[in-house]
């Protein structure tokens, strides 16, 4: 089994490699297009702007062989936080066409209570389980997860929920779709729910 | 249920970790990883970790301590100490920080705060704000490096101009409090958390569980931090690294 992280110069890899690399697997980093072809499954990470990380994307010619590996070869891909919105159509941020693997646009949290609701949406909240799922496998509902963010994927069609959370109102916090995985909170940080959530992508 | 988070602040000096009173009094706690370990086991929400001596030194905080906190923690944990350039920055997230905490550079260069937003995103970016009052002074003012030098800012000023360059979120230190253990200044508290519509942490002067719902309830943040509470115990002070629930804070009348 090798994961691959997608370096492209935006995140925190080092969190992720060190909670895989406990489970005793191969774990790769590289920019390297060929190295996503060679991979069993692909982690997308990312923390910053939506259009600077599709931006650094296309630089580095990753573009073509994450489509392939996502959608030809369709294997695993799991994308954690601005990872997982990179997989949508559309970003509000820098509004931006984004990887367009999942019918979806990325929109900014707004709210008309900017005192109780501060933005970043930051720290620990619950997630709602909305199907079943191998990558939710002894996971519960209402367990907490890391989040640090203030954009959030909005997909089309609601059957590719797999979460659902509460910060001024429901927004969805995980996708499925077919071989393809999105969770908005950090599992690298959130503590044994977290590294089951890692663990059960590993047995994918 | 979205809730507050417990963040536990670790100071560190010559890479040991240590607790001071009013910023001074420097007690020696223990080796910062062991507690790194600890708070993994008593499932501590969230780390921050300050090299108070880093500024003053005229280098950043060590990569190598940050690295061996990144491999051991479990949960999100955040880093300042001497942060002046966006390549301190890069380094600091690639040892496995998920924040990075600004406070006198960027007080004393606000457009930095700017720049490393754009580069990191807001999320990324942190401004630790230390108020106290100037010598026979009625105000709050803020000061840097480490509290020794007065800045012309007011607290809630400061606030606004980090919360218009860009910054996630506000840490509100009351320098006069610190290690008071005698709960939090509520009222400055509370003057910087509804000036902004970014999350702000109360730290400094917790010593009681009431201390936490206090600062929640009436200062209205998002994020209650505290040294002493978390490494002492009972009225000797012996050093001792616990950590509530949030269950527990919420039982308390």
């Amino acid at each position: 089994m090798k994961i691959h992280i997608v370096d492209y110069g935006m995140g925190n890899i080092f969190s992720v490699q060190k909670k895989l690399l406990q489970e005793n697997i191969t774990v790769s980093i590289s920019s390297e297009p060929q190295d996503i072809l060679q991979a069993d499954k692909i982690i997308l990470l990312g923390v910053g702007h939506f259009k600077r990380a599709m931006d650094n994307l296309q630089e580095l010619n990753l573009i073509e062989p994450l489509n392939n590996f996502a959608l030809i070869q369709k294997k695993p891909v799991l994308g954690i936080c601005l990872g997982m919105q990179l997989m949508a159509s559309f970003s509000e941020e820098g509004n931006s066409t984004g990887l367009g693997w999942v019918d979806a646009s990325v929109k900014k949290f707004k709210t008309s209570d900017s005192q109780k609701f501060k933005i970043p949406h930051m720290g620990w909240n619950t997630i709602n389980l909305t199907k079943k799922s191998a990558l939710m496998h002894n996971i519960a509902s209402n367990e907490e997860f890391y989040f640090v963010h203030s954009f959030y994927m909005q997909p089309n069609d609601p059957d590719l929920i797999l979460n659902e959370t509460n910060y001024i109102e429901k927004f969805c916090s995980g996708i499925e779709q077919e071989n393809i995985f999105g969770v908005q909170y950090h599992p690298e940080k959130s503590h044994d729910s977290g590294r089951t959530l890692l663990k059960n992508f590993i047995s994918l | 249920m979205f809730r507050p988070r417990l963040i536990p602040v670790l100071l560190l000096r010559n890479n040991a970790l240590v607790k001071s009173v009013k910023f001074k009094n420097y007690n020696y706690i223990g080796d910062p990883i062991n507690a790194v370990k600890i708070f993994n086991e008593l499932k501590a929400d969230e780390l921050v970790l300050l090299d108070i001596d880093a500024t003053a030194e005229g280098r950043r905080i060590s990569s190598e301590v940050i690295k061996r906190v990144g491999e051991e923690a479990n949960m999100p944990f955040s880093v300042g100490g001497g942060i002046s350039s966006i390549e301190d920055i890069k380094d600091v997230i690639a040892c496995g920080a998920e924040k990075v905490i600004l406070n006198s550079y960027a007080i004393t260069n606000p457009l930095f705060i700017q720049e490393a937003v754009q580069h990191f995103g807001s999320s990324t970016i942190v401004l630790c704000i230390d108020v106290k009052k100037k010598f026979l002074g009625k105000s709050n003012y803020v000061f840097i490096r480490n509290g020794k030098e007065a800045t012309k800012y007011k607290p809630v000023e400061l606030a606004r101009i980090a919360e218009e360059m860009g910054a996630g979120e506000i840490i509100i230190q009351s320098i006069s409090n610190d290690g008071a253990m005698s709960g939090y200044d509520i009222e400055l508290i509370k003057s910087i958390s509804d000036a902004v519509t970014i999350p702000t942490v109360a730290l400094g002067g917790a010593g009681h569980l009431t201390d936490f719902k206090n600062a929640y309830q009436h200062g209205n943040v998002n994020g209650i931090a505290a040294g002493s509470f978390f490494v002492y115990q009972g009225d000797n002070k012996g050093v001792l690294i616990n950590y509530p629930s949030w269950q527990d804070v919420t039982k308390i009348i």
